[in-house]
């Protein structure tokens, strides 16, 4: 396979609480290949925001802090490099669009001089000219009579014109990398699938790479090639998308599987029942030193519950983290 | 942008509302009281006859029933007359323009200062919400809060009046000076800073506390972190996206706001004898000198009226989600 | 394991360290919310000090006076006499009189006058603010009306008009300072009941056809509670200032002692004797930081958001 373009490495993010420090990512692996779309998946509280947050450095410092770990774009440790250049690759070589439209696009700026001030930013240029371009972007993200519409504020739109918005900005300056964290979560139904045909367009136009973290395994279906299942700040199994969809190794990844409906096109075939995981994500103060997931599990052993399990490969480019399977041998 | 013009409109009638209404409740006031002019001008006179009363009586209309009387009240404010001051034997309007300068000069630099400095001070104070300079500004509004506007005032005076006679004990310029040379502006200057420090400190405490708050609720908000997230500087992203909307409920609430600093305002002119509406309305309700003292009231809630209108116009225009309005 | 310590567990995730961090919450573990309430007023150092000192305040008002009987308006000693002087450890005014025995005795009334102007103002404010935010609609637009015109009138002013027309007593100064000063609850209570009403909880009772007045005082009141307290708290400290200005100005009972009255009546000597004004002055202050601080603490221990730490 060709060398990563980003490449996250033991990467381990601490918060302080009033109850001591919780682990929120720990021994996080993940790399990123030129010209695909990688899925990150997980319940809420599993870690994918803060790995979002971590790859464009701005975990709130405190309470939080990066502790431990690489994380490499083009061989460049981006944990390592100053501020200054750091604020160059936000927003330049790597930006992101969040979960709620509704809420991150600033209310008392156009939306055409919100767009305009990151071309200015990171391409300089005169002011016409990232006008100009910003009209451009809303054009190639589908939003109609764009000369008009930049200059509207973002409280006369839609959600789903302002996620359009959002993703206008994002690609304003070509980055490398794309972040788009629930883009779709707070959409109806039917702008959800507009907003990722859009994605998967802009993705073959640019070449862009797009991570796509998301709660939802058939988004994941849908868009990606490859996906990373998160639990409790730890990676449990990683892979291509048709091979965990049909193998899945992990019992998380299983129950994930188990929550999305499928469709049929004959209504009279037997429905397959929706299947749910018990419990819920634990607190990062309390967890302990084994499987954290050993709790919810149904297939649970007690060795799960006193050690962490290691890493196995099960199949071409398939890796999982259970002891279930390190029990069967590879 | 029409429908900025229809905000100004519906504003400008609801003014117009409120001071009627304010009228009307002035009336209401002379008419409640126990007591009426008749009786203070027999007071004054020590004792008349009833000839004399019913004659007086009808001078001032008070022979006509209710309702007369109120459409003839509001007529002769629209006129601009206020009645006449039993103890000054001037006209109440006379007084009030006398005196109403001094105390606009008083409150507007106070309130601008307090304004300005605290919410430099509280955005500051936000950007380390826990940090020291943060725990200061928390106990400084507390005690602006806490302390009472005139007993700071006297505490000033006997301190830089007093002990270091610094700056002049009261008034507002040596009556020797000439009215319009530079060596008055500069005594008048002189006065000032006791009176406006005192006044403008519990509003600085107030607003560098609210200022914190407004600005410690932006920077947690989605847009900041969209900003950050483009690769803004943390300066672009505190003063240019996240102060103009921290800004938005400061200068609500500072218009909310004025009808207290008025108040303020004249317990900081009792404490210095500064020669605003204030002192005219303390001597004014020692005399029972009833016209005088309702005609403050109203020019008073006619300046907090105008002066609400215009923050409102201010925080409209800079949030584009009132001034355009939405299209849904 | 106690449930203090489960439901400690509960309320300390990550949440609150962080806006952009999302766990769940143990749904068994919660704590009743008057429990978690006290317990984080508990927690505040600066709000139990405040609550201390007020206490220290109730004592010396309303039982020192007991054992400390000079009569505030007796001539003891020689006018203006420093502190530190043989039988008036304060000092005296200009008349002579003691200054401690002001402190004392006079403590009471400007509590008394505090704590029932606050009181007209929360019901006035109460009433006016629930009924606009509950029904909305016309009623809702007549009595913003009427709290906007209160707004606009200068508070001191107006309360000065109304204590010189009505003679002033404890009574009219009272009623004055909940006159003028109800219109900040009424808005937060708008505010809060324009909220609750449209929870989900509110449009279940309401299919059930409840009447109105009981959700109004069953369900939406206790749940608009804990703004409304703090508002209160604040406004006995804003009541008690109001007073204490009333009073400087000379507008207060003269037959009746109290700190504000004893700092407007030595208004005149304060450049000769600093302590007339000074140690009234400080007992005020030292009064409504006690109400604040109580009012912080308990805003911090009932918002759940503790942004401001």
């Amino acid at each position: 396979m060709a060398e990563p373009l980003l490449e996250i490495k033991d990467l381990r993010v601490e918060f302080d609480t009033r109850d001591g420090v919780a682990t929120v990512i720990d021994g996080l692996d993940i790399s990123l290949y030129p010209g695909e779309i990688l899925g990150i998946v997980g319940e809420s509280g599993c870690g994918k925001s803060m790995t979002a947050l971590s790859i464009m450095r701005l975990v709130p410092v405190p309470p939080g802090r990066i502790a431990k770990g690489t994380i490499r774009l083009d061989g460049e440790d981006l944990l390592q490099v100053s501020e200054k250049r750091m604020r160059g690759v936000r927003g330049n070589a790597i930006s992101m669009i969040f979960q709620e439209p509704m809420t991150s696009l600033n209310p008392v700026f156009s939306v055409g001089d919100q767009i305009a001030e990151t071309i200015l930013l990171h391409e300089g240029g005169s002011k016409r000219a990232a006008w100009q371009r910003a009209v451009e972007m809303l054009d190639a993200v589908g939003i109609p009579v764009p000369e008009v519409r930049a200059r509207e504020y973002p409280h006369q739109m839609s959600g789903g014109m302002r996620q359009r918005v959002m993703i206008a900005m994002a690609l304003a300056c070509q980055p490398r990398v794309l972040i788009a964290d629930e883009p779709t979560t707070a959409l109806d139904v039917t702008v959800q699938a507009q907003i990722f045909d859009l994605l998967k367009d802009l993705q073959k136009k640019t070449g862009a790479v797009i991570v796509l973290i998301t709660h939802d395994m058939g988004a994941i279906a849908e868009m990606a090639q490859r996906v990373v299942v998160m639990y409790a700040g730890r990676k449990v199994e990683d892979g291509p998308v048709d091979e965990i969809l049909t193998n899945p190794k992990h019992p998380y990844t299983t129950g994930l599987i188990g929550c999305v409906p499928h469709l049929s096109a004959d209504p009279s075939e037997e429905r397959v029942p929706l299947t749910d995981i018990p419990g819920v994500v634990p607190p990062m103060t309390r967890l302990g030193q084994g499987c954290p997931f050993a709790p919810r599990c149904s297939e649970a052993m007690d060795k799960c519950r006193l050690e962490m399990p290691t890493q196995s490969v099960v199949g071409e480019d398939h890796r999982v983290s259970c002891w279930l399977i390190e029990n069967d041998g590879p | 942008m029409a429908n900025f013009s229809i905000i100004v409109v519906k504003r400008l009638f609801n003014a117009a509302a409120l001071i009627l209404a304010v009228v009307i409740l002035n009336f209401l006031l002379i008419h409640i009281a126990p007591g009426d002019i008749v009786d203070t001008i027999a007071g004054e006179m020590g004792g008349i006859s009833p000839e004399l009363i019913t004659q007086i009586r009808a001078e001032y209309g008070l022979d006509k029933p209710l309702y007369e009387q109120l459409a003839l009240y509001v007529w002769k404010i629209l006129q601009g007359d206020l009645g006449h001051s039993f103890f000054y034997d001037v006209p109440v309007v006379e007084l009030i323009w006398d005196a109403l300068p001094q105390t606009l000069l008083l409150v507007i630099t106070a309130l601008s200062l307090a304004l300005v400095i605290g919410t430099i001070l509280g955005v500051i104070a936000a950007r380390r919400p826990n940090g020291a300079f943060s725990h200061f500004i928390t106990v400084l509004a507390l005690v602006g809060f806490s302390a009472p506007v005139f007993w700071t005032g006297i505490m000033f005076l006997i301190a830089f009046a007093s002990f270091i006679p610094l700056f002049p004990p009261a008034g507002m310029a040596d009556p020797g000076l000439e009215p319009g040379s530079l060596d008055y502006y500069l005594d008048v200057l002189h006065h000032m800073v006791l009176p406006v420090v005192t006044l403008a400190l519990i509003y600085l405490a107030f607003y560098s506390r609210l200022s914190r708050a407004s600005m410690l609720d932006v920077l947690g908000s989605d847009y900041i972190r969209t900003a950050r997230a483009k690769g803004l500087s943390d300066r672009v992203v505190v003063y240019k996206h996240a102060l103009r909307n921290a800004l938005i409920p400061i200068v609500t609430i500072a218009g909310l706001q004025f009808a207290q600093i008025l108040s303020g305002a004249v317990l900081v002119e009792a404490v210095f004898t500064w020669p605003g509406l204030g002192t005219l309305a303390l001597e004014a309700i020692l005399r029972r000198d009833g016209p005088t003292i309702l005609g403050i009231l109203f020019f008073s809630a006619m300046v907090v009226v105008i002066f609400n209108l215009l923050t409102d116009l201010t925080y409209n225009l800079i949030d584009p989600r009132i001034r355009i309005g939405s299209k849904e | 394991m106690g449930r203090n310590d489960m439901s400690e567990q509960a309320n300390s995730q990550i949440q609150a360290a962080s806006p952009s961090f999302e766990t769940e919450v143990d749904i068994l573990t919660i704590e009743h919310p008057l429990r978690e309430a006290a317990r984080m007023f508990a927690r505040n150092k600066a709000a139990v000090g405040g609550l201390i000192l007020l206490v220290g305040i109730l004592i010396l008002t309303l039982v020192v006076p007991f054992f400390y009987t000079v009569d505030p308006f007796d001539l003891v000693w020689a006018p203006l006499s420093p502190p530190g002087t043989e039988n008036a450890p304060f000092g005296t005014d200009y008349l002579g009189r003691d200054i401690l025995a002001g402190i004392v005795h006079g403590g009471s009334a400007t509590l008394a006058v505090g704590a029932s102007a606050a009181l007209l103002a929360v019901v006035i404010g109460l009433s006016v603010g629930s009924l606009a935010g509950y029904y909305g609609g016309w009623v809702d637009e007549v009595l913003m009306r009427i709290t906007e015109f209160f707004q606009v009138l200068p508070t001191l002013l107006f309360a000065m008009v109304i204590v010189a027309l009505f003679r002033p007593s404890v009574a009219t100064v009272a009623f004055a300072i909940g006159v003028v000063s109800w219109t900040a609850v009424a808005r937060l209570a708008r505010s809060e009941f324009l909220r609750i009403r449209s929870l989900d909880y509110i449009k279940a009772a309401r299919s059930i056809s409840s009447s109105n007045r009981r959700i109004i005082w069953l369900v939406i009141l206790p749940n608009a509670m804990p703004p409304l307290v703090v508002q209160a708290t604040l406004a006995v400290g804003g009541a008690i200032l109001f007073e204490a200005g009333l009073s400087f100005l000379g507008l207060s009972d003269p037959n009746v002692m109290s700190w504000g009255f004893m700092i407007g009546s030595s208004r005149d000597y304060l450049m000769d004797a600093w302590w007339t004004v000074t140690i009234p002055g400080i007992f005020i202050f030292l009064t409504v930081l006690s109400v604040s601080l109580i009012g912080d603490g308990l805003n911090d221990a009932t918002n759940p958001k503790l942004r401001e730490r």
